[in-house]
């Protein structure tokens, strides 16, 4: 049911798309190259959010009147998008969340409770911190174990070792597709036939590989998977959790509260079906219904020449990159996708920062909440470049020459 | 020189930059130009953690007036911990108490002292005038 037709790829023509890339900051063209940390809006998505506060907006799921049920309609109708991009069976098993810090925790809380103590939860040494300690605090609950499978210096899981922590004790691995530090791609889907040999669950964080690369949760074979809206073209505060639906059906409510009830007596409530047992309260509805126009946009990509395009702009770069002295790249997967994340010897990657953002270019330094990830290279932070499809060959050549005039400022 | 007549003078030197680049190689200058605190002087105590770069803050009391040197593992931190040491440096700590910082803004490094920087700094600039507290009620 797709409205608009998929075009060939063209960057130009996508840029034209995104009004927020066309702007200047200290009298520079803006250089867009923070997307690991957001992505920016497509005007589809903008005019939605317009068209949703300015003609629709009413609340949903309980109104007999005229808005209430077109607003219901177009945000049901983006959960059936949602689940038909993903391949999900039934849209019962798209569950709409605050995002995928939300969707974690509601797994951790309701997934978790039905844990004992002596489970083991099994993380990798890549994980943002939303996918650390969300299980940490539910180790501390219910005496549960995490284990963490550990990476080798170019920054990929160490296979073997995962296949020795695996075992018939592992109820659940929790692993990120995408390192959002080193832009490391994981082989998921072998992580996932392995995990459920033993009998575990497996959930995969999709933060940064849903606007990457196109995911069928079915091919897949995962548990759960859960990304952030605003990570893929749509607006902050909304996000989603994917569940198979026997797990979903399973699993006992998050939270209370309106929408999640099928009745409410003082002695005793009953819940509500998939997918409102999970979603109390009124949801983030111009959300929903946006991230659904988000998903209407990825569907005129080709996201496979999305993808080689973005890989051509991270190898472009590196290679750049790698030429200056004392510059390391944090992160050299033989598989990985467009994150350029690297340290200078001796230059606090803080300072890096802070001079590219005068030239005009947003990256982001820092521990990218993966700590634990820096203590094992033994560094504070890096400088992390990541790319979206619309970035370009130009903006690199820019970006490069302004991180050689940067360096040259602070060595 | 009061307070408020040294950050005017600032506020003037930063005056013939008309570029925001000059600016900053100006800042790391002078970052590249203050002592350092020795290694073992970095201890926990001296430490102010951001989030990004850490501030150590070495100050005491002499004869009326408080004193003090700061080190950062960022460069451009260290130069603005610089210009924050010209002005407040030799001060009694009356002044450093109730001190209005308006250079910051006036020069455009605002962003260096705001709660969401995380660069340490206002961590330090906080501690400082704390410090200046304890002396004025000791006094
Ligand atoms: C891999 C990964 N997981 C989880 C998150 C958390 O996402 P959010 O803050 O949108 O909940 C991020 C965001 O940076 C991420 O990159």
């Amino acid at each position: 049911m797709s409205n608009l037709e998929q075009k060939p790829f063209n960057v130009r023509e996508i840029r034209e798309e995104f009004p927020a890339l066309r702007q200047q900051v200290y009298g520079k063209n803006l250089i867009y190259f923070d997307n690991g940390a957001t992505s920016q809006k497509p005007k589809l998505v903008l005019d939605a959010i317009n068209l949703f506060y300015s003609k629709e907006n009413a609340n949903i799921h309980r109104g007999v009147h005229y808005l209430s049920q077109r607003a219901t309609t177009d945000y049901e109708a983006a959960r059936q998008r949602i689940q038909r991009y993903l391949g999900a069976r039934k849209s019962e098993e798209i569950i709409f969340t605050k995002g995928t810090t939300d969707s974690i925790n509601l797994v951790a809380f309701s997934f978790g409770s039905t844990l004992s103590a002596g489970d083991e939860i099994l993380i990798s040494a890549m994980e943002h911190h939303s996918n650390i300690v969300p299980w940490q605090m539910l180790c501390e609950r219910q005496g549960c174990v995490l284990k963490v499978v550990p990476i080798n210096q170019r920054g990929e899981l160490i296979m073997d070792e995962f296949d020795q922590l695996l075992s018939k004790k592992t109820k659940l691995v929790s692993i990120t597709h995408i390192s959002n530090t080193l832009g490391t791609i994981n082989p998921v889907k072998e992580i996932i036939q392995k995990a459920h040999a033993v009998g575990a669950k497996v959930l995969i964080d999709g933060a940064q590989s849903i606007q990457h690369m196109h995911i069928n949760v079915k091919e897949l074979d995962c548990d759960f998977y859960v990304f952030s809206s605003h990570k893929v073209f749509g607006p902050t505060g909304i996000g989603v959790l994917y569940g198979k639906e026997d797990i979903l059906y399973r699993m006992p409510p998050y939270q209370g509260g309106g929408d999640m009830i099928a009745r409410v007596t003082f002695e005793r409530t009953t819940y509500n079906e998939l997918p409102f047992k999970f979603e109390a309260g009124t949801p983030h509805i111009a959300g929903g219904i946006c991230l659904g126009k988000a998903f209407e946009f990825l569907e005129t990509i080709d996201m496979e020449a999305a993808e080689r395009h973005e890989r051509e702009l991270a190898k472009y770069a590196e290679d750049m990159l790698d030429t200056f002295e004392g510059l390391q790249i944090i992160g050299e997967a033989k598989n990985k996708t467009s994150v350029v994340s690297f340290s200078v010897k001796g230059i606090h990657p803080f300072d890096i920062g802070t001079l590219l953002d005068k030239q005009g270019i947003a990256v982001r330094t820092g521990h990218h909440c993966t700590q634990p990830l820096m203590d094992f290279y033994g560094i504070p932070g890096t400088v992390r470049a990541s790319f979206a499809f619309y970035n370009t060959k130009q903006e690199i050549d820019t970006f490069v020459e302004a991180v050689e005039r940067s360096l040259s400022m602070l060595k | 020189m009061n307070l408020i007549e040294k950050q005017e003078e600032i506020i003037q030197e930063f005056e013939v930059f008309d570029d925001w680049m000059e600016k900053y190689e100006y800042i790391i200058d002078l970052g590249k130009d203050l002592p350092k605190i020795t290694e073992t002087n970095k201890t926990e105590d001296r430490l102010i953690e951001g989030c990004q770069s850490r501030v150590w803050l070495d100050s005491n009391f002499r004869d009326g007036k408080m004193h003090f040197t700061a080190d950062s593992d960022a460069i451009i931190t260290k130069g603005i911990i610089g210009l924050l040491i010209r002005v407040l440096d030799g001060e009694e700590p009356k002044s450093i108490a109730t001190a209005d910082l308006f250079f910051i803004s006036k020069i455009g490094l605002q962003e260096h002292l705001s709660p969401t920087r995380a660069n340490g700094l206002l961590g330090m600039v906080k501690r400082l005038k704390l410090e200046a507290i304890k002396h004025i009620s000791a006094s």
